[in-house]
Formats: structure tokens, sequence, C-alpha cells
């Protein structure tokens, strides 16, 4: 069992990491266009170099 | 002043400077908002994006296809103006913003708020989850106490964060002392949270730390589905706000000078150029044009105006500049006081109960009744007061609404998606199941059925000569008959005649040489001796007889798929107009109408709505006008299109965002299948419940049952919301 004092702290931790990274995408306006990321995914736009 | 700039006061002699720096930084960069209402595809995106970015002085563009919108950073020397004329010949109509609006810049802060809550509750449910499962596949003694400790300190913070638009809400309905249904919401969370932590120091079994997140997140997850679909909805009716500016020439000291239209005072001399709605009531003063009362009224025909004559705000002036004295201004005009009738009205939303708010008003005092007869009964049966609150709990938790919560919003979210793409917009939560009712539907003439645009009717009865002259007179003027004609002859290919001396009478009409003789297009009376019935131009040629050019309101799209469908299904169709009887019967003859009433005022109109609704009718109405304002609002759900006045759109519904009529039908059908589907999830929820309720009062519930039962209504809830689409 006393793998359960490693496991779980770090369980928490991973779950945490993931909710802040949620956090930040929200805050960064992420969500506010769902219909048109979901399209600029098929353009060919940039597909050799990012985005300057 | 200028003269102590001088000495007496450097920071005076400072500051027209640091104006003009602050002049220089808002000259700088400018943020344009353009409404793109076409734009649908991928490769809408990459060319709207690669026209703008190519654009001289563009800095960054970006287009976000959800709001159908492009804003664009851009040096101070760009107009919108300019952007609009690029993507205009790329193909795509444009359309500039008001900045000012706060819905073009304000970012969803709501929605903002309740996705963090419902991300926190997620991430906190997910973990207490694991730590159940551990528990429910027997974990004992110290592991299940220290997996209970652990839950218990993940989910205090959570619900304390995640849980306050409930305990807002049911504390706001506390307070006037009314249930709602945040109320049970509220008192199962806490009463769970409450009974888990006593459970817990005490090393007890059952804890329900987990079903108290579950339910947190579920119905948040809900909360956010509603949300969203309003968000949208509102701030696309708000953008059609925003594309009126509303301002006004107002001529002081010889000067015209542009001002709000809310400056404008009683007395004020003011210009309107042709093409512009009058801002306000008025007397003309000067010019002679022709003003276009369709909105108001209903009339198609323009009517002819000179000194003299009387205006309303909301006509708009055609032809020539007018100067107004102004009469009334803001509240009292014509306009306003026709908006009150609105008010005045009975609307029918507000006599609507929706189907949530009726399952609310049974399902609330039930549950409560219920938790409490169980608690008395065991603790009548046992004398033990912690058995006694745990199966309380049980009972509250697990009759707690979480489908219930997701089965209005999950379909409506469906239903509005689906109609959105269709090109209409629901505006009002409770539309589609009012819409889903109507069995009778009302349609305005001008505006609604008629595109308000008028098309030649007779161009193969003249010659090629007569063709090309008038093409060259018609392109002189902005008049609508004169714009109809200059379409319709540039696509037949007519070239226009070489004319001289090219002016406009404001009012009458073009006159020009050709050939040595003068020709004029315009009204009967003045480009020949004529008298004309129904909407013409008068073409004359030197000595020879004036021809008629005539005219016919066009339909708009779809209005005959629309009227057919309708009628088709079962509905009965009636027109009411302010019209005159001619057109009004021309037009019914020819969408198989035979319920039409001709010269209608507005009173008339929302009085036969009224009538109608007494018979035992439900009522939808479509119209655009002014004067169909106040039917608006007394039927049961109403349409209006996206080109009707700000009022009508207001006191509607739905607005249909292209100019097609033909989704009327389908959209029925999709409100009525969203009300069907929503029936059916409140008896998916009451099934779960009926199994679930009586297991919980005779003290078999176990958190795992809890959770199985929750997690199971919720999703079929949510899938059977799905298959609509």
């Amino acid at each position: 069992m006393d793998v359960l004092t490693w496991l779980i702290p770090i369980s928490l931790i991973l779950g945490g990491v993931g909710l802040l990274g949620f956090l930040y995408t929200v805050r960064s306006n992420q969500y506010d266009d769902p219909e048109g990321d979901s399209r600029r995914i098929l353009s060919s736009d940039w597909d050799d170099h990012p985005k300057p | 002043m200028s003269t102590a700039t001088l000495s007496a006061c450097p920071a005076c002699s400072a500051a027209p400077a640091a104006e003009d720096i602050a002049a220089r930084a808002a000259l700088k960069d400018v943020k344009l908002t353009l409404s793109l209402p076409t734009i649908h595809c991928s490769a809408c995106i990459s060319t709207v994006e690669r026209e703008l970015n190519a654009y001289p002085g563009v800095h960054e563009a970006r287009v976000n296809l959800t709001l159908k919108r492009a804003q664009v950073d851009a040096d101070a020397a760009v107009s919108a103006q300019e952007l609009i004329h690029v993507l205009d010949q790329a193909g795509y109509e444009a359309h500039e913003l008001d900045p000012s609006s706060a819905a073009v810049t304000a970012t969803d802060r709501a929605g903002r708020d309740l996705l963090m809550r419902l991300a926190v509750a997620g991430f906190a449910s997910m973990n207490v989850m694991l730590l159940s499962v551990s528990v429910w596949s027997g974990a004992v003694d110290a592991t299940r106490d220290l997996f209970h400790w652990i839950s218990a300190f993940i989910t205090l913070p959570t619900i304390a964060f995640s849980g306050q638009p409930f305990f807002r809400n049911a504390w706001a309905a506390l307070k006037v002392r009314r249930l709602n249904m945040d109320v049970p919401i509220t008192l199962a969370i806490l009463l769970a949270l409450a009974t888990s932590l006593w459970e817990t120091t005490l090393s007890g079994e059952h804890a329900y730390f987990d079903a108290a997140l579950a339910l947190t997140f579920f119905l948040l997850a809900g909360r956010y589905l509603d949300h969203r679909t309003r968000a949208i909805a509102r701030s696309a009716a708000e953008e059609l706000t925003a594309l009126e500016v509303p301002r006004a020439w107002l001529i002081r000291d010889r000067e015209e000078t542009q001002v709000p239209v809310s400056e404008l005072a009683i007395g004020d001399l003011i210009r309107v150029r042709p093409g512009a709605r009058m801002p306000v009531d008025g007397e003309i003063v000067d010019g002679t044009s022709e003003l276009d009362r369709s909105l108001l009224t209903g009339e198609t025909l323009p009517v002819p105006a000179g000194p003299g004559t009387g205006v309303s705000a909301g006509e708009v002036n055609l032809t020539g500049p007018l100067t107004l004295r102004a009469t009334a201004v803001g509240q009292d005009t014509s306009l306003h006081r026709m908006a009150d009738l609105v008010a005045i009205a009975e609307s029918g939303r507000s006599r609507y109960t929706s189907l949530a708010d009726q399952a609310a008003k049974l399902y609330a005092p039930g549950v409560h009744i219920l938790s409490a007869l169980a608690f008395v009964g065991w603790y009548i049966y046992s004398w033990d007061m912690r058995t006694a609150l745990n199966i309380a709990a049980a009972v509250l938790i697990i009759t707690c609404p979480c489908a219930l919560g997701l089965a209005v919003p999950a379909v409506t979210t469906a239903a509005s998606g689906r109609l959105f793409r269709k090109g209409m917009l629901v505006k009002h939560e409770t539309a589609l199941e009012r819409l889903a009712k109507v069995d009778t539907v009302v349609f305005d003439k001008t505006g609604t059925l008629t595109a308000g645009t008028p098309v030649p009717t007779n161009l193969d009865q003249h010659g090629r000569t007569a063709q090309s002259v008038a093409l060259a007179l018609a392109e002189g003027s902005s008049h609508p008959l004169s714009r109809a004609l200059t379409v319709a002859l540039r696509d037949r290919g007519v070239e226009p005649a070489a004319l001289a001396d090219l002016t406009e009478q404001p009012g009458y009409g073009t006159e020009a040489q050709w050939n040595g003789q003068r020709v004029r297009l315009g009204r009967p009376g003045w480009a020949g001796d004529a008298q004309a019935d129904g909407t013409a131009a008068w073409l004359s040629i030197g000595g020879e007889a004036p021809v008629a050019f005539t005219f016919a309101d066009r339909l708009r799209d779809g209005a005959e798929e629309a009227v057919s469908g309708l009628i088709g299904a079962g509905l009965r169709v009636i027109l009411i107009s302010g019209d005159a009887e001619r057109a009004v019967s021309d037009l019914a003859d020819r969408l198989g109408i035979t319920d039409w009433t001709a010269g209608a005022l507005p009173g008339d109109k929302a009085a036969r709505v009224a009538a109608l609704q007494a018979e035992g009718a439900s009522v939808l109405m479509v119209g655009d006008g002014l004067n169909d304002t106040a039917a608006l609002s007394t039927a049961d759900v109403s349409i209006s299109p996206a080109s009707a006045l700000d009022a009508a759109r207001v006191a509607s519904d739905i607005v249909l965002l292209g100019g097609d009529l033909s989704p009327l039908p389908s959209a029925l059908i999709t409100a009525r299948q969203a009300t069907k589907r929503i029936r059916e999830n409140f008896r998916i929820a009451t099934i779960y419940n009926i199994i679930a309720v009586p297991l919980a009062i005779a003290g078999l519930a176990t958190p795992l049952i809890a959770a199985l039962a929750m997690s199971a209504s919720s999703i079929t809830v949510s899938l059977n919301a799905l298959r609509l689409r």
C-alpha cells in the first residue's frame, strides 16, 4: 500500500497540470471560433512553414 | 486665451503638443470589425484573410467563422469602406459594425466564467471518481478513510467555486419566497456534503462526494450549453443593430455637421440625403423628392414630397436632398409612439410557461416532500439521526435533476444550431416550444413576402433605342425604379445611349439631350401627359408619345415554397397588408392564399391576431415593418427578416438572417421534433427516478447506485437530444 503515497499525489498533479492547461486555453481565447478552427485544419495555407 | 499661453503658463502651450501626440497615437492603428454574412467554408476563410492581409496598410486580419466576422488591425489611413470594396470584388458581402456597440468588442465573460467552473468541476469529479472506484471495489478501514478524506479535500473547495451559480440563483429565489430548480439542487449538494463529511469523521461506509461533484458537473454542462446557444443568438441580433449607426446631418450657421440623432432638438434644420432615413418627425422646408413609407404603412408606391410636406421618422428619402425642420424628436416621434404600441400589447412570450418551468413546478416541491418524508419515516422507525439523514440525502441526490437540467438545453442547443445553419436565429429561449404549437400563420406583404424591390415587367414591349435611352437616363438617378431598370437592362446587354446635359429633377425624374432632342424618364405627369395605373416610369423622347416601363414588386426568394409548404403542412395561412387592394389580391392569387386583407392599419393587424387567438388558434406572425410590430408581439411566436426595422426585429422571437423565406416550413418541423425530444427526455428522466427512488427510500441506495443512475440518465438524455441532427 506504500505505493499509494506516490500514486495519489502523482495523479492529482497530472490532473492539475491538465486543468491549468485548459484554463490557459480558455484565457487565450481558443474557444472563440470552434466552427472556424474545425475548417482551418483543412486549408493548405501555412502547411510548409508556420505563420510568421 | 491664446495670448496668455505665450508666457504666463508653459503648461498651456505644452497642452496642444500633447493633444497632437494623442491624435497621432490614435492615428497609428485602428481595429475594424466587419460582418461577413455569406462566409461558410474553409476556402472563404483563406480567401477573405488573403485579400485583407494583401491590402496595403492592413497589419493583421482574422476571420471568426462562428460569428461570421473579421477583425482587422490596420493603419488609420485604411477605411472600412475600402476593405468592404475589396471583399466585394472577391465576391463576399461585407458590412462595417459599429465599434462602440458592446456586442462587437466585449468577449463573452459570463460564458468564460461558466466554462472555468465547468472545467474545475470536471477535473475534481474525475479525481474523486477514481478514488471512489477503489472504495467501491473493496478498499476498507484506514485505506477507505484516507480515500474519503482526500475526496473531501478535493470536493469542498471545488463545490465552493463551481457551485456558485446554483447557490446564487437558489438564494435569489428563496429571498422572494419562491422555489426554483436551483433550490433542490443546492439543498442536495449541501446535504450530501454535510452527511458525507459526518460519515467520514465517523469512518462510515458511504460518502457521496463523487455524486455531489458529478451533479455539479452535469448541471454546469447544461447551463453552459444553454448560455452558449443564447449568447450566439444574442450577439448576432445585436450585430444587426450595430449595423445601423444613428447619425444625422445638422445644419447650423450654414454649415453641415454630423451629430448623433439623440442630440437633435425641435426646430433644428436637418439635411437628409437621398437614400437616408428620416431621423425625426418634421416638415420639409427646402427641396423636392419622393418618400418611401413602406416600413411604416406597407404602401409600395413612393409618395411625392416638397416644401410643406410633413414627414415621419423612419421614412426613406428617395431622390433629392431635403432640408427638414424638426417638429418632434426622440421619444415623441411617430416611430417611437408606434414602437410603444408594442410595449402595450401583451406579449405572447410572457404568457407562455416553458416546459422546463412546468416540470420544475411539479418537481421541486415533490422532491422536498419525498425527502422529508423519508427522513421522518426512518427517524421514527429507527430513532437514529445518522441513518435518517443519510437516507434523506440519498433521496435528494438520486432525484436531483441532472437529466432534467440537461433535458431542455441539450435539445434547444441542437435545434437552434440546426436552424442557425439554415439562416434562422432563435432569439428567445422558449421560441421553439411556442413555434411547435403554431396552427395559423399570418404574413405581412411588403418587405416580407415581397422583397420590397421593384422589377420591370414589360421590357420586351420597347424597342432597342428606347431601351438604351432609358438605360442612360436611369443610370443618372438613384431612385429605386431607376436602379431596378438599370440592373434589368444591363443584364440584357443593352448599351446606354450617349446623352448630354443629364440632370435629375428631384421628385420628377431625369432629363437630358439626345441627338438634339429632349429626353425624359420619370413621373407620368412630367415625362408625358399619360395617367398611370400601378407602378411605372415613363419615357418620352422628343415629340414622340411617351411609353411606360411598368414594375411589379419582386417576390422574396423562397416565398412561394414557404407558403405552399405551410399550406401543404395543413396550416392556415393569412395575408394582412397595409397596401392597396389590387396589389394584395394579385400577390395572394400568385401564392395561393385565399384569406387576405388589404389596407389594414397597424392596430387592425394586432386586433386580427388577437381575434384569431381568442378563437383558440396559435398564431405565427411574419412581418418586417413598424406597422407589424404590435402584431408581432401579440402573436404567440413571431419571425422577422434581417432587413426588417429594428423595432420589428426586437419584437420578434426568430430572425431570418438570409433573404430567403424557404426554411420556414422546415423550421416548424424542427421545432416540433425538438419539443417531442424534450418531452421524451423528461420521460426518460422520470423512468430513472421511478427505478432509483424506491431503492433510496428503502435505504438500499449506495453511492455506486447513485453514480450509475445519475450518469446513465444524463448520457441517455444527451444522446437523445443529438438524434435531432
